[in-house]
């Protein structure tokens, strides 16, 4: 009895120590002269400049601004690489003809692509829709290719032995299969579109979160500054934790989200 | 020879309402050489024993004793073989490497590891296969690995956990005949925890049946046939066939007795 | 045999040699300044990069993503395997890593910046911030799922502690641990360039920026061109260590697949 208690205290008891030791942390470090006082202002400073901004109602709009670049990526991104990436896990030949193009496309960094973008968009915000586009696509197919190729072959056979037609098929098997896959490539992909969303924001100043930074790192408000970069990071782990939960809701039937049996 | 004695080993998880007894003060005493035989229902306790015994564990009361000294972390005179093999030996390292590995640490002379090695793999038919990794090999092969590394390692005592339980029944008769032949070179004291009454008839000099949770032990039978001991001719004898209606006949009676709820525990 | 071998690697080469004439045709008399026909791409890249600009840019900037990234991996393991063995420590520490690694990496450059200034030093700082997380997090995975026969194994065996990490754990991890750097290679190639956009007299990345500011387009393609084969040499390179350490885990997967 005393044990279980102890270990349900520890599950929450650490984490929040955890957490409160770095916050001090990183109140104390300026303070003390560990990090430079004047361009690492005390968290509280940052905070409250966060809570300024959330107050003025100045942090909405970049927020939603970022937002929009990322949702217009995301749905780009997963009408272009899902369709691809089932068809191209679906057949040999498809697999063949487009393999060795991907292997040399997926390792250059999108962000080396960003010169080119500007020449291209100048400074019209399509262009961190182009450059998330880029990055996020890869995933998609990834993903979408590896779980049509893992399609369970006896699913499939007892389907046909059951006359089921090709696209009843697809529909209610194939798809079904792939879910955990997609699932797992949308989460990937939401997190590099919204780093890829940002960064183009921050390197070519175009509006929203990045840019705000940016403003705020060229104006010496470093607790702007920091305010800003922390509200980034709760937005990646907002969406992330909303996809996650998705996730779970939808995909309640595969093994994998099952509760394993005690 | 060192003498291997437990003395009212007892394991119990949990505390309070949810306590539950797996073992219950377990005594008796291997002899040195001896080739002893743990048999009993599912779920009794016998990995928990082999725990505590093996130093892994501690028990809730009781001791291990190896002749006077207090068996608190494993020993270095004792050496295990576990059921799983595929789990057990290190399939980043060939067998020759997963073999010296335990000589290793026990700062072992790099010439006399190799001879060790060497040896023991020899003395299981493996001679040739040292520098393959064990996904390579065959099941009945891994376990020969396995043993090669408790022999390797020198131990006077070997405990085995049900450790020709993963294999097809014709590999299990050809280990057993290896086990046998092993010890019979190398006089160790054998523990092996097995839920094969045939298998625990056929190997041991005496046989210790165990109770259902909280495990006792329930009877200690020693099996009088002539040695050395052969898969046809021994089990063509009719005291084989006492023996072995005997031990299941107290398994079974054990197995009747156990409640539901205990069946899970190990 | 021979021949359907040959026919699979033509295959492969189809689409992209296909795509390459693509460009050069639709490229061919362009006179837009966003679209520079392939012909003087390739002039740029022989005449500034051929070899001229390996020494000055291509050097410093594999220099400095080379000692990011060991220190990241080498911070990542070590950090991660003390956590990951220490369930405390773990439960304590793994909110706040999961916060940092949220936070965009190219948004630690301001810091970067601000905190250490202009120079090799923050970039090399800011490729480690942004490459150590999928390294430590896949370590702490890696640790956490080492298989306990195998640790009462060792322990039965009397392995004492320090032998049982190098022996066991961390090859073991090792699976995970190698997942995590592949992850690393990628956020460590970005940040290499992205610093290097944004306060730098030397690099690749800045060699590609100063190009696109003096709308010399050619010399902005054939830049990302390099980075482009950079990125795959890289990864090939890791590929082909990877597949000779992992050797064992391939072929022990096989086993367990059959």
């Amino acid at each position: 009895m005393r044990v279980e208690v102890r270990r349900r205290a520890e599950a929450i008891v650490l984490p929040v120590l955890g957490v409160a030791v770095v916050l001090v942390a990183f109140e104390v470090a300026p303070r003390v002269g560990i990090l430079p006082r004047v361009t690492f202002p005390p968290l509280s400073e940052s905070a409250r400049a966060l809570w300024d901004l959330v107050k003025t109602g100045d942090l909405w709009q970049p927020v939603l601004d970022t937002l929009d670049s990322w949702v217009r990526a995301m749905v780009i991104a997963t009408l272009i690489g899902v369709p691809l990436g089932l068809a191209i896990g679906a057949s040999r030949l498809g697999r063949l003809l487009t393999g060795l193009t991907i292997d040399f496309l997926r390792p250059i960094p999108s962000v080396a692509l960003i010169p080119i973008l500007v020449l291209v968009y100048g400074t019209s915000p399509t262009l961190k829709v182009t450059l998330a586009v880029f990055g996020a696509t890869f995933p998609l197919v990834f993903q979408a290719s590896y779980g049509m190729t893992d399609v369970d072959p006896v699913a499939k056979d007892t389907a046909r032995a059951f006359g089921m037609g090709p696209f009843t098929r697809l529909w209610r098997i194939v798809l079904p299969s792939c879910a955990p896959y997609l699932a797992t490539g949308l989460r990937i992909s939401a997190s590099i579109a919204l780093i890829l969303v940002v960064t183009g924001e921050y390197v070519v100043g175009l509006p929203g979160l990045g840019r705000e930074v940016l403003i705020a790192q060229s104006s010496a408000a470093y607790d702007r500054m920091y305010a800003l970069i922390i509200a980034a990071g709760l937005l990646g782990v907002a969406l992330n934790l909303a996809f996650v939960a998705v996730e779970r809701r939808v995909l309640f039937w595969h093994p994998s989200h099952r509760e394993a049996a005690a | 020879m060192t003498v291997l004695d437990i003395d009212r080993v007892s394991k119990t998880y949990g505390v309070g309402a949810d306590a539950f007894t797996a073992i219950d003060e377990i005594s008796f005493t291997a002899e040195p050489g001896e080739l002893l035989c743990i048999v009993g229902p599912s779920g009794c306790g016998k990995t928990t024993l082999l725990r505590c015994i093996s130093g892994l564990m501690a028990p809730t009361s009781g001791v291990v004793h190896l002749d006077d000294r207090t068996v608190t972390a494993p020993p270095r005179a004792m050496a295990p073989v576990f059921q799983d093999y595929s789990r057990s030996l290190l399939p980043w390292m060939d067998i020759h490497h997963n073999v010296t590995l335990p000589l290793k640490a026990a700062r072992v002379p790099r010439a006399e590891r190799q001879a060790l090695a060497g040896d023991a793999l020899a003395s299981v038919g493996l001679g040739a296969h040292g520098r393959k990794y064990p996904w390579q090999l065959s099941g009945g092969m891994q376990q020969r690995a396995a043993i090669a590394r408790a022999l390797a390692y020198q131990p006077e005592i070997l405990l085995l956990d049900e450790p020709f339980a993963s294999v097809d029944a014709q590999t299990r008769a050809d280990l057993e005949d290896l086990l046998l032949q092993v010890w019979d070179r190398t006089h160790l004291t054998v523990l092996l925890v097995t839920h094969d009454i045939d298998e625990a008839v056929y190997l041991a000099d005496r046989i210790l049946v165990l109770s259902a949770a909280p495990t006792r032990v329930r009877k200690t039978i020693t099996v009088d046939l002539p040695r050395p001991r052969d898969q046809i001719a021994t089990k063509e004898l009719p005291e084989f066939a006492r023996l072995r209606a005997s031990v299941f006949a107290l398994i079974k009676a054990e197995s009747s007795s156990a409640r539901p709820e205990d069946a899970s525990a190990e | 045999m021979t021949r359907s071998r040959l026919g699979r690697v033509a295959l492969q080469l189809v689409l992209p040699v296909a795509l390459v004439a693509l460009w050069w045709w639709t490229s061919a008399g362009s006179t837009e300044v966003f679209f520079p026909p392939l012909s003087r791409i390739v002039d740029s890249l022989r005449d500034d990069w051929l070899f001229e600009q390996v020494g000055t840019d291509l050097v410093p900037s594999l220099t400095r993503f080379t000692i990011g990234y060991a220190l990241a991996v080498g911070t990542g393991i070590a950090l991660g395997v003390l956590i990951g063995l220490a369930p405390r420590v773990r439960r304590a520490s793994l909110p706040v890593i999961e916060f940092l690694r949220s936070i965009p990496p190219p948004l630690m450059l301001p810091f970067v910046l601000v905190v250490i200034g202009i120079g090799d030093n923050s970039k090399i700082v800011l490729i480690v911030l942004g490459a150590v997380w999928p390294v430590l997090l896949n370590t702490i995975d890696g640790v956490r799922g080492v298989d306990p026969l195998m640790l009462d194994m060792a322990r039965s065996f009397g392995l004492g502690r320090g032998t049982r990490i190098g022996r066991v754990v961390l090859p073991a991890a090792s699976p995970k641990i190698v997942a995590g750097m592949r992850t690393a290679l990628s956020i460590g190639l970005i940040l290499m360039i992205i610093s290097e956009m944004q306060a730098s007299t030397n690099g690749l990345g800045f060699r590609v920026l100063s190009a696109q500011r003096s709308f010399d387009s050619a010399g902005t393609y054939a830049g990302v061109i390099v980075i482009g084969v950079v990125g795959l040499v890289v990864n090939f390179g890791f590929l082909v260590v990877e597949a000779r350490i992992m050797r064992w885990h391939r072929g022990a997967q096989r086993v367990v697949e059959a």
